[in-house]
């Protein structure tokens, strides 16, 4: 049976009984719907529940409750080699006593496929990850992004519906990473296999993601797409974990369908902004959530919408400048692109100087106070 | 800059610890070629070949082995070589089944939770914080209690009648065996990813498949140290051997004890040397087997 | 059936360990608590155990002599108690001694460049490996009137030209204490070996960074992190000197009797099997009782698998 969703969870629980004897859910009624060919990213701090989520996907582990669907079909207790996944590791789990082509054949093998069929397939999946002619050396002879290549074409090599990968960039380093983020989007638009992407690292997801659930504490705390996620974080959790937000205590003063008005003492002053949680009642405390991109420095102007504050420290790194205000005894951070160099001291922020700053207020966040 | 090159001192107490542990040894291989039959005294090298041996009292002139005159001795004594059987055989059942065994409770033990999984592992510590005389005695109870009621029970006479033997002193080998595999596979499975597993089951393998395709080569080495340990423990054992062994089934251990306690001719340090050779050898080729893989591993 | 087997873990677990613990508790706990009912035994007139229960034997252990001379129904006879305590100390010095030995020896091993190391570990090994009755029997070599040690000194002296009368060593305690310390030296090189190995180098420069010489840097660093070998090493060596009665059997002639040859001698001379596993249980719960509080003193390391 076809089903509009690779991958399905529905309400599912995973607990563990930790070392003390206690009961922890790894994963706490969570529910998502993979999409058929989606690039999906399950993002979250470590112990979110993401890579358990993963793992019971892949069958490596069973819900306590709820029930995992792959292609439309309850994959109950399912063992891990009759599912029609395959699991890209983070620590890549290279067979080591095995060539790169013993290890790439190995679940082709598995299925009963012909030697000469073998052949042919293994050499195309190396081909595909541009590892031609190195079938026959042994992983500890291949650098760290080399295995993760080989890993890849030992999944893909099986034609899986959904490919599952764990952290599979962690092990490299940073330049490397950024160039098989490009190279992984690429080929799963390619294949157009699903991918279900378990990542820590915000960027990678925002990269390479169609849609992210973000993850804490075993719940999804948003699912949505990338630019979604950002500009419209569902609340606190997400707004600061997904790259950086400027957090001020307010009171709600009124709200009109997508505008709502805020007093915040610290600026001592009212802000129109737009309610992220539709019941928000008048006169509860709420938080207004600022990106400091979108905040501006400016010069010589007064009115509404014009604060004062102290520059407590500017540090330059490169392509921005960022800048620590002090606001009141609260710390504000402003990100300024250095659009005209740096090295013109008419540039340079001095601690303890006054500035003068403003915001678009239809891009700030009302967040409810929890 | 090198360390010990400051410590003079060091290096002295290591020459004269190393000293200590070796001059016995030499010495009793020296004494194999003694000229005396008493072995009392040491009455220099047979040097001399001849077709048949002469003595001078009892002094070894010459004989046809030469110098190797104990060691032709001892190729035709037939309770060396009965003992020597024995000794094998032991030690080669015990340690295929110790092997098997210990493998399977490791990976119970490493990889699985289970009701009686802390007894399982508090046991294996036993052979170590008992002393092994303890043990000797308790198999010994054990077995003559068992077989004193199974006698009489089923009218048991003659040959039927159950007594210590080989396979008694097998059974109780593996006894103390097995801990030892165990926690050698266990430390090597410490260091064993899961995900290797994982891998092999989310290719396509089934678990059997997985164990023979992928666990079992990637712990063989830790597999084949824990048995060979086994082996070179049985070979040793003298104390659980001592109170379990019947006629007919005494090792070399048990034997060279017996003739320490009579009459001692230059044959128990030719056997003595042999011995010591073996084992060099069988140590070196674990030496080499254990530096190649800690190479591959690095 | 399989399918079943494959969602429980559990009894795949149990399956797994289940040939191993019924062997381990079939020849080691049950022959335990046989050892323990019959050590409440008595003895029949052709060395049987009679099954009953009777703190004689235990009582003879401690002193209470049941033979004693006519018109006594008890005295008190300290045999067994000299014997214990003959054992207790030995095993304790000769820790001592192994451990004065073994130290230095693991020292400059573990700070040998690595390619040495493992010669140098081999060179331990060989006499571990050599079979423990050749062991002993080497020494009687060595320490006989006639043996390789009273030549040495003969020849020497004679050079020197001393009047030398050979020494008798053989059969006294001291040749016990030297056969046993050669015994079970390697059993404390390769432990504390294992934690000094595992030493980072970088320790010894902070140290020295922090202002620290040599013999501070000795004292306050490494050795405190090469206790777990140490502790692991004491429980190797001690456990067993308590319970070996081939060296004093050998080397002692029947001059040094200790618990071990008492036991043995139940077993098979005296023929009193509840007497010997008395013995053997005091044995037992006296080296446990040692092990306990050493370890809980300084905790029980891996090291132990080393050996």
């Amino acid at each position: 049976m076809a089903s509009e969703f690779a991958v399905e969870l529905k309400d599912v629980v995973k607990r563990f009984i930790t070392p003390e004897g206690n009961e922890m859910a790894a994963v706490d009624h969570v529910t998502m719907q993979i999409k058929n060919g989606e690039f999906f990213s399950m993002l979250g701090s470590s112990g979110c529940g993401k890579t358990t989520s993963l793992r019971m996907i892949a069958g490596f582990e069973w819900p306590t409750e709820g029930e995992v669907c792959i292609e439309g079909q309850a994959m109950g207790h399912t063992p891990p080699f009759q599912r029609k996944v395959n699991t890209v590791f983070q620590s890549y789990a290279l067979f080591q006593h095995m060539t790169i082509f013993q290890n790439v054949a190995f679940g082709l093998e598995m299925e009963g496929v012909g030697e000469s069929e073998i052949k042919e397939r293994v050499g195309k999946a190396l081909d595909m990850v541009q590892l031609t002619g190195m079938d026959r050396r042994k992983p500890r002879q291949l650098s760290g992004g080399q295995q993760q290549r080989v890993a890849l074409a030992r999944s893909l090599v099986k034609t899986p519906s959904v490919l599952l990968l764990d952290e599979p960039l962690g092990a490299l380093d940073l330049k490397l990473r950024k160039e098989m983020q490009l190279e992984l989007k690429a080929l799963q638009q390619r294949l157009g296999i699903t991918f279900i992407y378990v990542t820590h690292d915000q960027e990678e997801a925002l990269t390479m993601s169609d849609r992210i659930a973000v993850m804490s504490k075993g719940k999804v705390q948003q699912l949505a797409t990338p630019v979604e996620i950002y500009e419209r974080p569902a609340n606190k959790f997400v707004a600061d974990f997904i790259g950086e937000s400027n957090f001020l205590e307010g009171k709600l003063k009124s709200m009109s369908g997508n505008a709502a008005v805020v007093f915040v003492p610290l600026l001592n002053a009212e802000v129109t902004g737009l309610p992220m949680n539709k019941d928000l009642v008048n006169g509860s405390d709420v938080i207004v959530s600022i990106r400091p991109e979108k905040i501006r420095i400016v010069e010589n102007q007064s009115g509404a919408g014009i604060f004062k504050a102290k520059v407590g420290t500017a540090v330059y790194i490169g392509s921005n400048t960022h800048l620590y205000l002090d606001l009141n005894g609260s710390r504000l951070k402003v990100m300024e692109q250095n659009r005209i160099s740096s090295l013109d001291p008419n540039t340079f922020y001095v601690k303890d100087e006054e500035v003068l700053f403003t915001f678009p207020p239809e891009n700030t966040l009302i967040l409810k106070k929890d | 800059m090198n360390p010990h090159r400051r410590a003079p001192l060091v290096r002295l107490a290591a020459f004269l610890v190393y000293v200590f542990l070796y001059a016995p040894i030499i010495g009793l291989i020296l004494y194999s070629f003694n000229a005396s039959r008493t072995n009392v005294t040491f009455e220099g090298f047979i040097t001399s070949f001849s077709e048949n041996t002469q003595m001078d009292g009892s002094l070894v002139v010459s004989s046809p082995c030469g110098p190797f005159h104990w060691y032709c001795d001892l190729a035709k004594n037939d309770d060396v070589m009965a003992a020597a059987g024995n000794t094998l055989k032991i030690a080669i059942i015990a340690t295929l089944i110790s092997t098997i065994i210990g493998t399977m409770s490791a990976i119970a033990l490493q990889r699985y939770d289970f009701k009686i999984k802390p007894f399982s592992q508090l046991a294996l510590y036993i052979p170590i914080v008992i002393p092994e005389i303890v043990m000797g005695i308790g198999v010994l109870t054990l077995f003559s209690q068992l077989f004193t009621w199974a006698n009489t029970a089923f009218n048991l006479s003659g040959d039927a009648r159950l007594s210590m033997g080989i396979a008694t002193v097998t059974i109780s080998h593996i006894a103390f065996m097995v801990p030892f595999v165990t926690l050698v596979v266990q430390a090597r499975l410490q260091g064993f990813d899961k995900s290797f597993e994982e891998a092999a089951m989310d290719l396509g393998a089934n678990e059997w498949t997985t164990f023979r395709r992928v666990t079992l080569p990637m712990i063989l080495p830790g597999v084949l140290s824990g048995g060979l340990l086994a082996f070179t423990l049985s070979l040793d054992d003298f104390v659980i051997t001592f109170f379990t062994n019947g006629p007919g089934s005494t090792t070399l251990p048990i034997y060279v004890y017996g003739l320490l306690r009579r009459i001692i001719t230059p044959q128990v340090n030719a056997l003595s040397t042999v011995w010591i050779l073996v084992v060099f050898l069988a140590v070196l080729a674990l030496h080499i087997l254990q530096n190649r893989e800690s190479k591959e591993r690095a | 059936m399989l399918k079943r087997l494959r969602e429980n873990k559990s009894a795949q677990g149990t399956l797994l360990a289940l040939p191993t613990t019924i062997w381990l508790f079939v020849l080691l706990i049950v022959p335990l608590f046989l050892t323990l009912v019959v050590s409440f035994g008595g003895r029949s007139p052709d060395g049987n155990v009679i099954f009953k229960f009777t703190l004689d034997n235990y009582a003879r252990l401690i002193g209470f002599s049941t033979d004693c001379a006519a018109g006594q129904s008890t005295c008190f006879d300290p045999l067994y108690l000299q014997i214990l305590w003959r054992s207790l100390t030995l095993a304790f010095n000769t820790t001592v001694l192994v451990i004065l030995l073994a130290y230095p020896l693991a020292y400059f091993i573990a700070r040998a460049n690595p390619k040495q190391r493992s010669t140098y570990l081999f060179m331990v090994l060989i006499p571990l490996w050599t079979n423990f009755v050749i062991r002993v029997y080497a020494w009687m070599v060595l320490l006989r009137k006639e043996g390789a040690i009273n030549i040495i000194i003969g020849t020497i002296a004679h050079w020197l030209g001393f009047n030398f009368v050979p020494l008798e060593m053989l059969y006294t305690p001291g040749a016990v204490l030297v056969g046993m310390v050669y015994e079970f030296l390697p059993f404390m090189i390769l432990p504390i070996y294992t934690s000094l190995e595992k030493i980072d180098n970088s320790l010894y420069e902070a140290a020295a960074d922090l202002g620290a010489n040599a013999s501070k840097t000795f004292a306050k660093v490494t050795l405190p992190l090469s206790m777990p070998g140490v502790v692991a090493g004491t429980i190797l060596v001690f456990i067993p000197v308590m319970g070996t009665f081939i060296v004093s059997d050998i080397l002692g002639g029947r001059q040094v009797i200790l618990v071990g040859n008492l036991i043995q001698r139940q077993f098979l001379d005296a023929r009193d099997p509840a007497f010997g596993s008395a013995a053997s249980l005091i044995l037992m719960v006296l080296t446990l009782i040692v092990t306990y509080f050493y370890t809980r003193k300084f905790g029980f390391g891996e090291e132990i698998v080393a050996a």
